[in-house]
């Protein structure tokens, strides 16, 4: 097997097979985190550069220690969307990074579609860490290969994604891998945050938690984004987590080894109650030990390409 | 100086005439057509049109041309050249200049410089509300009388009702409609493409069809309750198209425009998928958020498309119309939610036209033409009479089996932003002339 893709953009453009791979390689990769010396010379004499458009603690640090890890050389930098309105143009500043020759540009940026655009500008390898509503990759494969630890495979699984579909990347990257991998996908949340047309696909919809949580494999939750929903998606928070908050009660009507995720940073008590989020089904903490297993190994993927 | 065009086969829609046929032209007007005509010394260029189309000018009645305040993106003098090189020899531009065009002395300007600058005839539209802020109303009866052929708040819709309702009131006075731009801000707000799957897909915030067809359905009934002319700005909804529709059944006074690439793209186009309407030829589709798949209203879903050709087809869509809308390469450059909204047309309008609707037996030659020539000339109340002795001289000769392949760095315009760039066309205009003179030919 090999990769064939110079990017990592979005799991929409991804074969089944390419995301088993980078699943196979992040097994491989993860035992490297056990070691007393967590380091290996994967990427020695490559520079990797974080370009973050918005801010993150998580996956530019996620990103930040997997190439560390690797051996590459790292540069961050995070540029306030505020500070852009009157400066460089994201041309230029694409243009200027790769004058100083790095291998890999991980980007996120608020606005959907800025990993394509960037990676049409350079000829550095670019990693999508999240684009507007559009995609989060690594995100989706990081998820993908928690479920597959735990539950072997990702074919036949009962899945189910909880909360603001609309405005969520994590969402779209896991929709997309999910079925391709064959799981069966659920999305629950309420209508005004239902894109258009998502059931297109190959998901199921529904507007009852209960429902939605039935027999599940595994409850995916996503983070309410509080600061999108001003123009009344919903008439209050509390009337929100009366609906579609998570408690400890919907898993009696899962499957009794269900597992809960969530990508964090979670609202704790309103899409997921604090009991839940801290209890034994909970798989979030071991979802951010895992996302360095699965960013080193797409960036060893798309540089060895 | 006399011009002769040999042996063309005229269509002239607005005569309802088809023959071969000489045309002799002297001091910006038509003297003679009819077979035979013969050279005589005061000729001083006879060109031989057998075998291609000779037609009236055509007449875009919805240009952007920049200037004055943006000449950046386009002036009077590249946008009537790019008009002529796509067989346009009348143009209707929109006031979202800055300044305004909101009042008679930008009335004047625009006719003086573009009797100055340009190279085809341009008519300004002016604001329907001063500096297009849908306030208060712009001195409309001052611009008439100064030259504007229509009021438009081109670009930015009025959203209060009472100001438009007042607008259909005032202008029954005079014999001009308003040229509506139908957007419900309140619902378009934040959005850049078609709210649909592919805005889904792509997590691009989206422009809902009922944006638009909510205005429609306003302005038509504002329309109708006072009597006054109404003329739509490029629809882009199957239930714009049937909005018009009806209301024309009911004898309303209500036109409407479609531009080229709603009845040629659907929404796909921005995730780099489908191009194109249909699959006879899949076009090679670029990529994903290409900023030049970006304009207001947005591109739309297939039954939409379909919806528009329909409407072409049956003539409830009156007219063929560009919203050519030039900005620069670095504006157009920039992330796909920043990028303006807008593609420029006027070079490939034609083209398209020929090669999407009439090459596929949708409309007949004739039916295209009208809505290109009568239709917007009726509308704008132009006193245009075909190509007859003693009309202005506007005549472009096409010819209808060249093929040719779109490439943005030929264009005369200033503007690069069209995303036809590389498509394979049929049929092109090959000369066009404005006002006696020969304003283009393709060399």
């Amino acid at each position: 097997m090999h990769f064939s893709h110079r990017h990592l953009l979005g799991i929409q453009g991804l074969t089944a097979e390419d995301i088993t791979l980078i699943m196979d390689t992040a097994a491989s990769f993860k035992e490297v985190s056990n070691r007393e010396v967590k380091r290996v010379p994967t990427l020695r004499g490559h520079t990797v550069v974080n370009l973050f458009y918005e801010p993150s603690t998580r996956t530019r640090t996620s990103f930040e220690i997997a190439a560390k890890r690797l051996s590459a050389d790292v540069l961050n930098i995070t540029i306030s969307t505020s500070s852009v309105v009157k400066g460089e143009s994201l041309k230029d500043t694409v243009k200027t990074i790769e004058a100083m020759q790095p291998s890999i540009i991980v980007i996120r940026h608020a606005e959907a579609g800025v990993p394509q655009m960037v990676s049409r500008l350079t000829r550095c390898s670019v990693i999508n860490a999240g684009d507007g509503s559009h995609e989060h990759p690594t995100q989706g494969l990081l998820d993908m290969f928690t479920i597959r630890e735990k539950k072997g495979e990702l074919k036949g699984l009962k899945i189910a994604i909880i909360g603001d579909i609309l405005h969520s990347r994590v969402a779209r990257s896991n929709i997309w891998g999910l079925i391709r991998m064959g799981a069966d996908v659920t999305l629950c949340g309420p209508p005004t945050l239902m894109p258009i047309g998502i059931e297109r696909l190959g998901t199921r919809i529904t507007y009852d938690l209960s429902e939605a949580v039935r027999d599940a494999d595994i409850i995916m939750l996503l983070r309410l984004q509080l600061e999108r929903q001003k123009n009344s998606m919903f008439p209050s928070v509390r009337e929100y987590t009366e609906f579609y908050g998570l408690k400890e009660s919907h898993l009696q009507l899962a499957k009794p080894d269900v597992l809960i995720m969530h990508p964090g940073p979670i609202n704790r008590d309103i899409e997921i109650s604090g009991a839940v989020a801290d209890g034994e089904y909970s798989l979030i903490l071991e979802q951010v030990t895992n996302g360095i297993a699965v960013r080193m190994a797409v960036l060893y993927l798309v540089n060895g390409r | 100086m006399d011009l002769l065009i040999r042996n063309g086969r005229i269509i002239d829609p607005y005569n309802n005439q088809e023959k071969i046929a000489d045309i002799l032209i002297n001091d910006g007007k038509i003297v003679s057509v009819g077979t035979g005509i013969e050279n005589n010394e005061s000729v001083s260029r006879i060109v031989d049109a057998a075998g291609k189309l000779v037609v009236p000018g055509l007449i875009d009645m919805h240009v952007h041309l920049r200037e004055p305040g943006q000449e950046e993106k386009e002036t009077i003098t590249t946008g009537t050249r790019a008009a002529a090189a796509g067989g346009f020899t009348t143009i209707a531009c929109m006031p979202n200049t800055q300044p305004v065009i909101d009042n008679k002395s930008m009335i004047e300007f625009i006719l003086a410089k573009s009797k100055q600058d340009g190279v085809v005839r341009v008519l300004p539209v002016g604001a329907i509300s001063k500096e297009l802020k849908g306030e208060e109303l712009a001195e409309i009866g001052q611009m008439i009388k100064a030259g504007a052929v229509a009021v438009s708040d081109d670009g930015r819709s009025i959203q209060n009702a009472v100001l438009m309702k007042r607008a259909f009131e005032y202008i029954r006075q005079f014999n001009i409609p308003i040229i509506s731009h139908c957007e419900d801000a309140a619902l378009s707000a934040g959005g850049c493409m078609h709210e649909g799957y592919y805005s889904t897909i792509l997590g691009l915030p989206g422009i809902p069809s009922a944006a638009e067809e909510v205005v429609v359905a306003r302005d038509i009934l504002l329309a109708e309750a006072a009597g006054a002319r109404l003329h739509i700005a490029h629809v882009s909804t199957k239930k714009s198209v049937e909005l018009v529709r009806q209301a024309k059944k009911r004898s309303a006074n209500v036109t409407c425009e479609v531009t080229p690439h709603h009845f040629t793209l659907t929404d796909g186009a921005v995730a780099g998928i489908s191009l194109t309407c249909d699959a006879k030829e899949a076009k090679e589709a670029k990529h994903e958020f290409d900023t030049n798949t970006k304009m207001n209203p947005p591109l739309r879903d297939k039954e939409d498309v379909e919806a528009i050709r329909q409407g072409l087809s049956d003539g409830t869509i009156d007219v063929i119309a560009t919203d050519h809308a030039p900005h620069t390469r670095t504006e157009k450059e920039q992330e796909y939610g920043r990028a303006p909204f807008g593609i420029i047309g006027l070079e490939t309008s034609p083209g398209l036209v020929l090669t999407e609707l009439v090459d596929n037996g949708m409309l007949t030659l004739s039916d295209a033409l009208s809505k290109m020539t009568v239709n917007p000339a009726r509308i704008l109340g132009l006193e245009t009479s075909g190509i007859v002795p003693e009309s202005r001289a506007d005549i472009i000769i096409i010819d209808p089996e060249m093929e040719w392949v779109v490439d943005v760095n030929t264009f005369a315009s200033k503007a690069r932003n069209c995303p036809f760039h590389g498509w394979k066309l049929k049929g092109r205009a090959v000369m066009t002339i404005a006002n006696g003179r020969i304003a283009w030919e393709i060399e």
